[in-house]
């Protein structure tokens, strides 16, 4: 535990009927970038909204910095930092005037300058908020929660609803934090996102882990198995098989006898796209039987 | 920073951000110039038959201020602190290590500011245009009422925004509210031309109390004392009344998603 950033066990939260959380346990280390995956709905925001104190449990420990979000106060505050999944700013301050506004509320604020360089604002500083882009928005809300330089920071689908230019940049700026040393927690419904920023991920499906690991080793990849496609006699043929060397070989044995023009001949491994959609799926069957028996 | 210094700093951003907003600076601070003087070209050769009759002018001069000083206090915070918060904006600042208070009394603080900013402005147009005096021997009463009444509104503002869902919801229900009470109180048609069914029913509400005391403490003519305590104290109530409803009420986070 002595490098545990953020420790959770049994966390459960429930609105009304709906278990939204049942049952998770999470640790982050220091210094990593950590990604909670999971679809809409699975139970992200609630989660990441217990651990910033937004939001109270019903049942679990939760240990943020070593101390619990529920009682935690302003000495802890000033450890961390938040972006929020939806929040505009005040459209008539200016990227330096919104970060000056925001660096006044804690003791040891980093340079604003400096702040501004690091999000890639330089040759916005002095423009209206009001007057930014959506991608840019985004990377002000990371400087802002950045501004505090805190130890943790928290970033709530930092990319949702963004074109794939606007993306690679919030992604270039997120992939500079851990150089800065901060640990991140993010949240995403994006597997490449993930795989692409994060050293270590969990999976969410229904309120549930489903899966956790590096992005590569994630849900025994080599456990799923592989696709061999090709055309003969204008028949598309796929065959799915657990023995790919085995098959390949057997096939290509045939077309060689045979004289077969195996046209289109590909061999796909599952990738972490198809290995995502697979557990979540597997996921939400699960949290809804044990729903309905309730 | 100690709990001044912070409120300070919020106030000086909230500061740059009122100036800078085209509809806070047209509906609190142009609105009540363009509406002075629409009133005392239309009415301004009349007389009202208040305290042995005054001249309209003198009249419209105290009413404007009162409704300067609401709109400054109630109606652009309810509506500025609804936009916030829908924006995010007050759940983002509750998760920095600022108490949450100060971005409230950043706000009360710039409404307060703006207040008196619009008495200075409305009675040297008052005094300059149409001669209306400015009883300075007065001053201490005038403050003391418009303070205690901008107060009072602030606390309304702060109370009204639970009841506000969203920011489109903003402007109509401030509105719907404060609109018709400017009417039956006397601030737009002078109180002899109302029936006194109208001002029994305004009575209910703080708009004709405020106006009452802030009218007795401007025109000495009128023949009140300066501070009318009875219709202030009644002022300062409904502010108690909305800051316990503001405490018990008020959200920081979006009603929506």
């Amino acid at each position: 535990m002595g490098d545990s950033v953020i420790s959770v066990r049994g966390l459960r939260k429930r609105y009304g009927d709906l278990e939204a959380v049942r049952g998770i346990d999470l640790d982050v280390r220091r210094g990593e970038v950590f990604a909670f995956l999971g679809p809409n709905g699975a139970g992200k925001t609630t989660t990441v909204e217990v651990l910033e104190g937004y939001r109270e449990r019903d049942g679990g420990e939760v240990s943020v910095l070593g101390e619990d979000p529920r009682h935690a106060g302003g000495a802890w505050r000033e450890r961390i930092g938040i972006v929020l999944q939806s929040c505009r700013l005040d459209p008539y301050l200016t990227v330096r005037e919104s970060l000056e506004l925001y660096a006044g509320y804690f003791q040891a604020p980093r340079p604003i300058d400096e702040t501004v360089e690091l999000v890639g604002l330089t040759a916005k500083a002095d423009a209206r908020t009001g007057a930014l882009s959506g991608g840019q928005q985004r990377r002000l809300d990371v400087g802002l929660a950045l501004i505090g330089d805190p130890e943790l920071l928290f970033l709530d689908e930092p990319t949702t609803g963004f074109d794939p230019s606007a993306r690679r940049q919030a992604w270039e700026t997120i992939a500079g934090l851990r150089d800065l040393g901060k640990t991140v927690f993010l949240t995403t419904h994006y597997m490449d996102e993930a795989q692409r920023l994060a050293d270590r991920v969990a999976v969410i499906a229904a309120g549930r882990v489903v899966a956790r690991g590096t992005p590569d080793d994630l849900g025994d990849r080599e456990s799923l198995p592989t696709t061999i496609s090709y055309r003969l006699g204008g028949e598309q043929v796929s065959v799915e098989t657990d023995r790919p060397v085995e098959a390949l070989h057997e096939l290509t044995e045939r077309a060689l006898r045979d004289e077969l023009a195996l046209e289109n001949l590909e061999v796909t491994r599952p990738d972490l796209e198809d290995v995502y959609l697979a557990l979540t799926a597997e996921g939400e069957a699960a949290g809804g039987e044990a729903e309905s028996s309730r | 920073m100690s709990g001044f210094a912070l409120v300070a700093h919020q106030f000086r951003y909230d500061q740059k951000a009122f100036w800078r907003n085209p509809a806070s600076v047209f509906f609190t601070v142009a609105f009540p110039v363009i509406l002075l003087l629409i009133f005392a070209t239309v009415f301004g050769d009349e007389t009202v038959d208040v305290g042995g009759g005054i001249e309209t002018t003198t009249y419209y001069v105290p009413a404007i201020v009162t409704l300067s000083v609401i709109s400054a206090t109630m109606q652009s915070l309810a509506m500025s602190l609804v936009i916030a918060r829908e924006d995010g904006r007050l759940k983002r600042g509750r998760g920095t290590p600022m108490p949450p208070w100060v971005f409230i009394a950043g706000r009360v603080g710039n409404s307060i500011v703006v207040a008196l900013m619009m008495l200075v402005l409305i009675a040297t147009l008052g005094r300059l245009a149409y001669g209306v005096d400015v009883p300075w021997d007065r001053l201490p009463a005038i403050l003391t009422v418009l303070v205690v009444g901008a107060a009072a509104f602030c606390c309304l503002g702060i109370a009204l925004t639970a009841a506000i869902p969203s920011q489109d919801a903003a402007a109509p229900i401030v509105n719907a509210i404060l609109l018709p009470l400017y009417f039956l109180s006397g601030v737009f048609i002078p109180d002899d031309q109302l029936p006194s069914g109208v001002i029994h029913f305004a009575d209910a509400f703080p708009v004709r109390h405020f106006f009452e005391a802030f009218f007795g403490a401007y025109v000495p003519a009128g023949g009140g004392s300066a501070v009318e305590w009875g219709h202030l104290a009644i002022v300062a109530a409904w502010g108690v009344a909305g800051l316990l409803i503001a405490i018990r009420c008020f959200r920081w986070t979006p009603r929506s998603g």
